[in-house]
C-alpha cells in the first residue's frame, strides 16, 4: 500500500438521471478500488450491475444522463475529476485505452484498417503519415494479424470477428497506454479464438507492463487471467480481493453462490447451487442490503441497514453484515471506506 | 429402443453468389453424421460457430429437409410417415431456443402462448386446456397468476421458463435445446439448468442439448458429440470425453474452455488460424490446416469415425488402435 497506485477510486457513485429528474438509476454506488501497475483486475457482475458504467466513469465518457455524483479518482496520483475535457481526451488516447464487446462499435466501417490504426498515432504523437503507417503495420503484426501489409488496406467488414477484435486491441495499444480496460472483449468470439485472443492480451501485457481491467460476466475468464477480483452486485462492490483467495474461500453470500453455480467439467455436481430470484431494479433498490431478497444468509438487520464494507483480511473487502466484528463467527474485521 | 436416430444425415445448401463475386458452391452444413438419442438421456452437441449445430437441430425438428441420409423416430423413417405419424412426430419433438425475448409473441398472454401448440394439434375443452396450462406452469416453477400476464412482465429467466412450459404442453419425448441458457444472466443459468435436469428425471425426457459452454454441456449430457465443419470428429460418454478428449480438435477445444477455478491449470493448446468456411471445406481431414499433428496423409484422406477406448474418434492418429479394437 506504499507506492502510488496506477489508478485509485474512492467512494465513487455514478447515477443516470432521467430527463425530468424523476428516475435515478444508481448504476455505480460508493465504489472504491485500486489498481497497481501491471496488475490484472477482473470486474464481475451480471448484466445491469454497473460494470460498463464504472468503466465509462473512469474514462469520463458517460452519456449525457450519466453523472459522477460523488467520490474521487486518481490516475498515477493525478485527480481525474479535475481534468478538463481536453486533458481527458489526452488521458484516453495515451494513458488509458478501452476495448469494447462489439469490435464493430469501435471501428469505422468507412475507413481502412490502416487509417484507423495509424490515425491515433499521427494525432497523439505528431509523427509523419509514413511513420504512422509503418507503426500501424508493426502493430498489426504484434497482434498476430497475418500479412499485415495487405490487411492495412482492407475494411473492417472484410475480416472475421476475432481479427477485428485484435485490430481494436492494436488501436488501443498504439499509444503505449498504462492501463487497458476491456469490456467483455471475447463474448462474441468462439472458444478457440477466445483462447488465442486472451493469450495475446497476456503477452501484450507482459511485454508492455500494462495494467488490465477485465469486465466480464464470466468467472472463468477471471480464474484464467486475473490477479484481483472485484464482484459487483446492483451497482456496488460486494467483495474484492486476490482471485485465488476469493475462489478458495468466498466470503460474501453472493460470491459464494456465484462460484457454486458454475458447472464443472468433471460433472461432479449433482445439482448446481442456483440463486433464487433475480437482480433488483437499480432505480428501485430494496431497503438495506440490495442482495437481501435473494440472500440465503439474510438476517433481520440486512433489511434495515445496508452493510458497510469490512476488511476481514489483508487485501479483502466484503460488504456484508456477517463480516462485522461483533457478528457471530466473524473474523476480526474493521469497516473501511466511507469516512 | 432409441428415441431418435440419425443415419448418414446430410444437409447441403447451395451458396448464393457472395457480394464480392465469389464462386458459387455448396455449403456442407451437416455432412454425413450419425447419432442416436436414448430415452431419458441427453445428447450434448459442441463445436464452434458454423459447425452445423443449429442445422442439425433444425433437421431433427423437421424444420429443414435433409439432402441425404435419414432420421428415424421410434424406429420409423420420417419420410415414410403417414399424416397421423407426422402429427405424432411433431408433437413428440419440441424445442427451446436461445433468445427468450424473440421466441415469445409479445401480444399474447402467457396462457395463450403456452396453450397454442395444444390448440393447433388437438381438440381440447376449455377447462381441460386451462388445467394443462396451470400444470405445466407449475412444472416449470411459475405461479398460476403468470398465466394472465404478458411476456414483457417477466425477466429473461422467467421467459425461458415460459418457453420450456410451452415445449412441455404436448408431452414431448424429445426436447431440442439450442443454447437455452447463453442469453441468461450467470445467476439465472443454474436455475434453468437445474430445472431442465429435474424435468428430465420427472418426465423421462430426452434432450438434444446444444451449447457453447462446454462445462454446462458436460454437466447436462450423458453423451457428447463434437462437430467440426459439418462432421462429427469425436463422440462418446460425456464425462470421459470431457475429462480426456482424444481427437486433436476436441483436445484444443476443451483446453480452450475457461477454468472453473484459478488453480485448475490445463495444458493450453492454442490453435493457429480460424475455422475455415464450410463452403469448399479442406480436403482430407477438415481439421488438417489447423491440426498440430497433421501429416501428409491427413490432407489427402478423410479419417472415418472408429472406436477408440470406448468412444468414436475420426483421426488417422488412432488408425492402429481402431484396427486393433475392431
Ligand atoms: N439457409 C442457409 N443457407 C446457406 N447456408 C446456411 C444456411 N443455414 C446455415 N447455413 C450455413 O451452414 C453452416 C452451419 O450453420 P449452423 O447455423 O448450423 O451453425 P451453428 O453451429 O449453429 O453456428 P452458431 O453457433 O453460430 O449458431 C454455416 O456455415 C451457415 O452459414
Ligand atoms: N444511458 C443510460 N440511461 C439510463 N440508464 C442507463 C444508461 N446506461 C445504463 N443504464 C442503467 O445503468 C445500470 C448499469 O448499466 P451498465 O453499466 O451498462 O451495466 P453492465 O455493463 O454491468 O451490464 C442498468 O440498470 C442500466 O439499465
Ligand atoms: S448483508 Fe445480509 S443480505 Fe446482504 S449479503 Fe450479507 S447476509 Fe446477505
Ligand atoms: S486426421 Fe490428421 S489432421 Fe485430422 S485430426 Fe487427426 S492428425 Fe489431425
Ligand atoms: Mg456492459
Ligand atoms: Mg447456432
Amino acid at each position: 500500500m506504499s507506492s502510488t497506485p496506477l489508478l485509485e477510486l474512492e467512494n465513487v457513485s455514478t447515477h443516470y438521471v432521467s430527463q425530468r429528474g424523476t428516475r435515478v438509476v444508481r448504476a455505480v454506488d460508493d465504489v472504491s478500488l485500486r489498481i497497481d501497475a501491471g496488475e490484472t483486475v477482473g470486474i464481475v457482475g451480471e448484466s445491469g450491475s454497473g460494470k460498463s458504467t464504472l468503466a465509462l466513469t473512469i474514462l469520463r465518457l458517460l452519456p449525457p444522463a450519466g453523472r459522477i455524483v460523488h467520490g474521487g479518482m486518481r490516475l498515477e496520483g493525478e485527480d481525474l475529476l479535475a481534468k478538463s475535457d481536453v486533458e481527458m481526451r489526452h488521458v484516453r488516447g495515451k494513458r488509458i485505452a478501452m476495448i469494447l464487446q462489439d469490435p464493430m462499435a469501435s471501428l469505422n466501417p468507412l475507413f481502412t484498417v490502416g487509417d484507423q490504426v495509424a490515425e491515433p498515432i499521427r494525432v497523439h504523437e505528431g509523427v509523419a503519415r509514413k511513420v504512422a503507417w509503418q507503426r500501424a503495420r508493426d502493430l498489426l503484426k504484434s497482434v498476430r494479424i497475418p500479412s499485415p501489409e495487405t490487411r492495412v488496406t482492407q475494411y473492417p467488414h472484410e475480416m472475421s470477428g476475432g481479427m477485428r477484435q485484435r485490430i481494436v486491441g492494436a488501436i488501443g495499444m498504439s499509444c503505449g497506454p498504462r492501463l487497458l480496460i476491456a469490456d467483455e472483449p471475447t463474448t462474441s468470439l468462439d472458444l478457440t479464438i477466445q483462447a488465442q485472443y486472451l493469450n495475446l492480451l497476456r503477452e501484450l501485457q507482459r511485454a508492455h507492463g500494462l495494467a488490465l481491467i477485465f469486465i466480464t460476466h464470466n468467472l472463468g475468464i477471471v480464474a484464467k487471467m486475473c490477479d484481483q477480483l472485484v464482484v459487483m452486485y446492483a451497482g456496488r462492490v460486494v467483495e474484492s480481493g486476490p482471485v485465488s483467495r476469493i475462489f478458495n474461500a468466498p466470503m460474501h453470500p453472493y460470491t459464494q453462490a456465484l462460484i457454486n453455480s458454475i458447472p464443472r467439467m468433471n460433472g461432479s455436481q449433482e445439482r448446481l447451487t442456483a440463486i433464487d430470484g433475480q437482480p433488483p431494479d437499480l432505480s428501485a433498490l430494496p431497503a438495506g442490503c440490495s442482495f437481501g431478497p435473494r440472500c440465503p444468509r439474510v438476517i433481520e438487520r440486512c433489511h434495515v441497514e445496508a452493510p458497510p464494507t469490512f476488511a476481514p483480511e489483508d487485501g479483502r473487502a466484503v460488504r456484508c453484515w456477517h463480516l462485522a466484528p461483533h457478528a457471530e463467527g466473524a473474523r476480526a474485521a474493521q469497516p473501511i471506506g466511507a469516512a | 429402443m432409441v428415441v431418435l436416430e440419425a443415419a448418414a444425415l446430410t444437409k447441403h445448401f447451395n451458396a448464393k453468389r457472395t457480394a464480392f463475386g465469389g464462386s458459387r458452391g455448396v455449403v456442407r452444413a451437416v455432412d454425413n453424421i450419425s447419432f442416436a438419442i436414448e430415452p431419458g438421456k441427453t445428447l450434448g452437441v459442441v463445436g464452434e460457430s458454423g459447425c452445423g449445430k443449429t442445422t442439425t437441430a433444425n433437421l431433427v425438428l423437421g424444420l429443414e429437409a435433409p439432402t441425404g441420409g435419414a432420421i428415424r423416430f421410434e424406429g420409423r423413417d420420417l419420410t415414410a410417415l403417414d399424416a397421423a405419424g407426422r402429427r405424432h412426430y411433431r408433437k413428440s419433438v419440441q424445442a427451446v431456443f436461445q433468445d427468450p425475448y424473440a421466441s415469445l409473441s409479445p401480444r399474447m398472454r402467457v396462457s395463450e402462448i403456452i396453450a397454442e401448440p395444444l390448440i393447433t394439434n388437438e381438440v381440447v375443452a376449455k377447462d381441460e386446456l386451462r388445467r394443462r396450462v396451470l400444470e405445466v406452469l407449475d412444472l416449470v416453477g411459475l405461479p398460476a397468476r403468470a398465466a394472465d400476464l404478458f411476456p414483457h412482465e417477466f425477466s429473461g429467466g422467467q421467459r425461458q421458463r415460459i418457453a420450456i412450459a410451452r415445449a412441455l404442453m404436448l408431452s414431448p419425448k424429445l426436447v431440442v435445446l439450442d443454447e437455452p441458457v447463453s442469453a441468461l444472466d450467470v445467476s439465472i443459468r443454474a436455475q434453468i439448468l437445474n430445472l431442465l435436469r429435474d424435468l428430465q428425471a420427472r418426465l423421462g425426457l430426452s434432450y438434444l442439448f446444444i451449447a457453447h459452454d462446454l462445462a454446462a454441456v458436460a454437466h447436462m449430457s450423458h453423451t457428447i458429440m463434437v462437430m467440426y465443419l459439418g462432421k462429427i470428429v469425436e463422440s462418446g460418454d460425456a464425462r470421459t470425453l470431457a475429462m480426456a478428449p482424444k481427437h486433436p480438435y476436441t483436445q484444443a477445444l476443451f483446453s480452450a474452455a475457461l477454468p472453473s477455478h484459478p488453480d485448475e491449470r490445463r495444458d493450453e493448446i492454442i490453435l493457429s488460424g480460424e475455422v475455415p468456411s464450410p463452403l469448399n471445406p479442406p480436403d482430407g481431414c477438415r481439421f488438417h490446416p489447423r491440426c498440430p499433428h497433421a501429416t501428409a496423409r491427413c490432407g489427402a484422406e478423410e479419417p472415418l469415425l472408429a472406436p477408440v477406448e470406448g468412444r468414436q474418434v475420426a483421426c488417422h492418429l488412432f488408425d492402429a488402435d481402431a484396427r486393433r479394437a475392431a
